[in-house]
């Protein structure tokens, strides 16, 4: 593979361009046919758009949009992403600190229950979840259901197990010497994770973040059932999901609602490319 | 410090992360559980839940849609695992390579990741219903193409091709960094070696790369079998479940995966209790395949 003639070397440089563009096609068809009519959109959905500043336009509708409610959506599902992920950064950090560093029967099998736990699916636990927390809300009146509390909590149930192997298998190559001299300098034990050894974590912190963050952007199904239908609060995909549905063969807008929910994503990898894919894929081979 | 004590700090610590999860994950799981054993629905139950043992594990074994379902979820799983696979590997080989754009390729090939699987679906409901179709290119050669009953997503296998086409586009370039990471930890010797003994590109590809990649394999098969096991999201979105098609003489949603037939029945035809006991079932059958596919790779890393 890596002593190749210049000639043979030009001929995969084209084939990979070509598949590269091949990969890309839908997400140039998107934006080439948000800006368009309906009717051009039909008759040629290859096509240049006639008026560049037709998006502009669908994007002011989708953005107006009483049903759509683009807005509102858009900055529930930051808040709902970011409280999420500060909370699983922190409980899943400390959680797997002191159960790495507790060397005991109890801790070794409080783990493992943690991270067997990833193999149940979603869906086994999705319908009691719902009914569980309104048994919830009608014993202690705190409603969890199609609220930001119960939907972050959520969140940080299901993304703890992964997050929390993750961090585990991190701290355990930290020499405990470095903990020992922050003790002898008298260093309290919770400052010693919260001063010393939380600093250490960044690189595998990023990668919690980079993993459970695309993630719960653009979970649907969860979204769905806690927050639910015709909410004040709902996540961009459950706006794009409503708004599809309601306005079934409006691609021009459909188009657009799906270029909005796409465009933080992009953007956020064209600046922390780097950082995505190392982290995702650090969080595959874990 | 005393390293095996459970003291207040231990407790303190682990208090959110036990929590959370109790709430979410442990407490639903065992009442889902006990749910598939009553005949709880989404109607008012005043006499509260009945016991009634394995009932909706034997009905749903005998009711064709599950059946149907189960059989297109392993079909399903099966090529899409291939495909994406096969597509991932051969990327990665290609970006390997020494060439200028090799980052702006992997780049591009990983975007795909990134689209949500609720998104990508419409997207590529969009192209399979309005852009194939209207392409110039493609009705000079097919005219037929744009008849609604030759649409891709109005026929059975086709629909499910689409599926397949939609998922590996999202997963490929994901698996493909996986296939990246393995492929240049190959030691250079060895290549070097092969090329003074004369070994050709294909015989190097299938003596060095491949076996020196296997463990990737068993991260990478891993990884697609349970993506594609649990794909819900594009199902949603790109077919719904439909076209219908005849199974055991009765019609039914030909592209209904299990994670979509669990969700229907809860949520369409009200059975909570029904939806419960299949997801138990997807549950059991998630673990089995877990287990003997992490074992059958383990061997074969050895043999290697």
């Amino acid at each position: 593979m890596k002593e190749i003639k210049n000639g043979n070397r030009l001929v995969i440089e084209i084939i990979t361009a070509i598949l590269f563009l091949i990969f890309l096609f839908p997400i140039f068809i998107v934006l080439l046919n948000a800006g368009k009519d309906p009717f051009s959109i039909t008759s040629n959905p290859l096509s240049l758009p006639d008026d560049w500043f037709q998006v502009f336009r669908n994007m002011k509708i989708i953005w107006l949009d009483p049903n759509l409610r683009y807005g509102s959506s858009f900055f529930s599902s930051i808040i709902i992403t970011v409280f999420s992920l500060l909370l699983i950064v922190l409980v899943a950090g400390q959680a797997a600190w002191v159960l790495v560093r507790t060397k005991t029967k109890l801790s070794q099998i409080i783990f493992f229950v943690f991270v067997a736990a990833m193999v149940i699916p979603f869906q086994i636990v999705m319908l009691p979840l719902v009914s569980w927390f309104r048994i919830v809300a009608k014993a202690t009146g705190f409603q969890l259901l199609r609220t930001y509390p119960g939907m972050i909590l959520s969140y940080v149930g299901f993304g703890l197990s992964l997050s929390l192997f993750m961090f585990h298998g991190f701290i355990k190559g930290i020499p405990f010497e470095l903990e020992e001299a922050a003790i002898i300098d008298g260093c309290a034990k919770w400052e010693v994770f919260y001063k010393i050894i939380f600093p250490l974590l960044k690189p595998i912190t990023a990668t919690v973040l980079v993993l459970n963050g695309i993630w719960i952007w653009n979970d649907y199904l969860l979204p769905l059932l806690i927050l639910g239908k015709g909410n004040r609060i709902q996540t961009v995909p459950l706006a794009v999901a409503n708004y599809a549905g309601a306005y079934v063969k409006q691609w021009d807008l459909i188009l657009t609602a799906v270029l909005l929910a796409m465009i933080p994503v992009i953007i956020l990898f064209l600046f922390l490319q780097r950082y995505i894919i190392k982290g995702m894929v650090a969080g595959s081979i874990k | 410090m005393n390293k095996k004590k459970h003291d207040l700090i231990f407790w303190l610590f682990l208090a959110p992360a036990i929590t959370a999860f109790l709430m979410v994950i442990i407490i639903p799981f065992l009442m889902g559980i006990f749910y598939s054993l009553t005949d709880w629905t989404s109607r008012p139950q005043p006499d509260g839940l009945q016991f009634v043992g394995l009932q909706n594990f034997i009905d749903s074994l005998q009711d064709p849609s599950f059946i149907y379902s189960f059989i297109l979820t392993f079909l399903y799983t099966f090529i899409n695992m291939f495909l994406i696979n096969v597509v991932a590997f051969g990327l990665a080989l290609l970006v390997t390579a020494k060439l200028k754009f090799k980052n702006i390729y992997r780049a591009g090939f990983f975007l795909p990741n990134l689209v949500g699987g609720l998104i990508l679906g419409y997207i590529w409901q969009f192209i399979f219903n309005i852009v194939i179709p209207n392409l110039p290119i493609i009705s000079a050669i097919y005219p037929a193409v744009a008849e609604p009953a030759n649409l891709m997503l109005a026929n059975r296998n086709s629909a499910v091709m689409a599926i397949v086409i939609a998922g590996s586009w999202q997963y490929s370039g994901y698996i493909m960094m996986i296939y990246i990471a393995a492929i240049l930890s190959v030691p250079e010797e060895l290549f070097e070696a092969a090329k003074i003994d004369g070994a050709s590109s294909f015989r190097k590809l299938l003596h060095i790369t491949v076996p020196m990649t296997a463990q990737a394999f068993t991260i990478t098969l891993f990884l697609t079998l349970i993506q594609s096991f649990k794909q819900f999201d594009v199902n949603v979105s790109l077919t719904g479940g439909g076209p219908s098609t005849a199974f055991a003489g009765k019609f039914m949603r030909g592209t209904e995966l299990l994670a979509l037939d669990i969700y229907n029945t809860a949520f369409t035809s009200n059975s909570l209790a029904q939806s419960q006991a299949r997801s138990v079932i997807f549950f059991i059958v998630l673990v089995i395949i877990s287990m003997i596919q992490v074992r059958q790779n383990k061997r074969k890393e050895v043999e290697l």
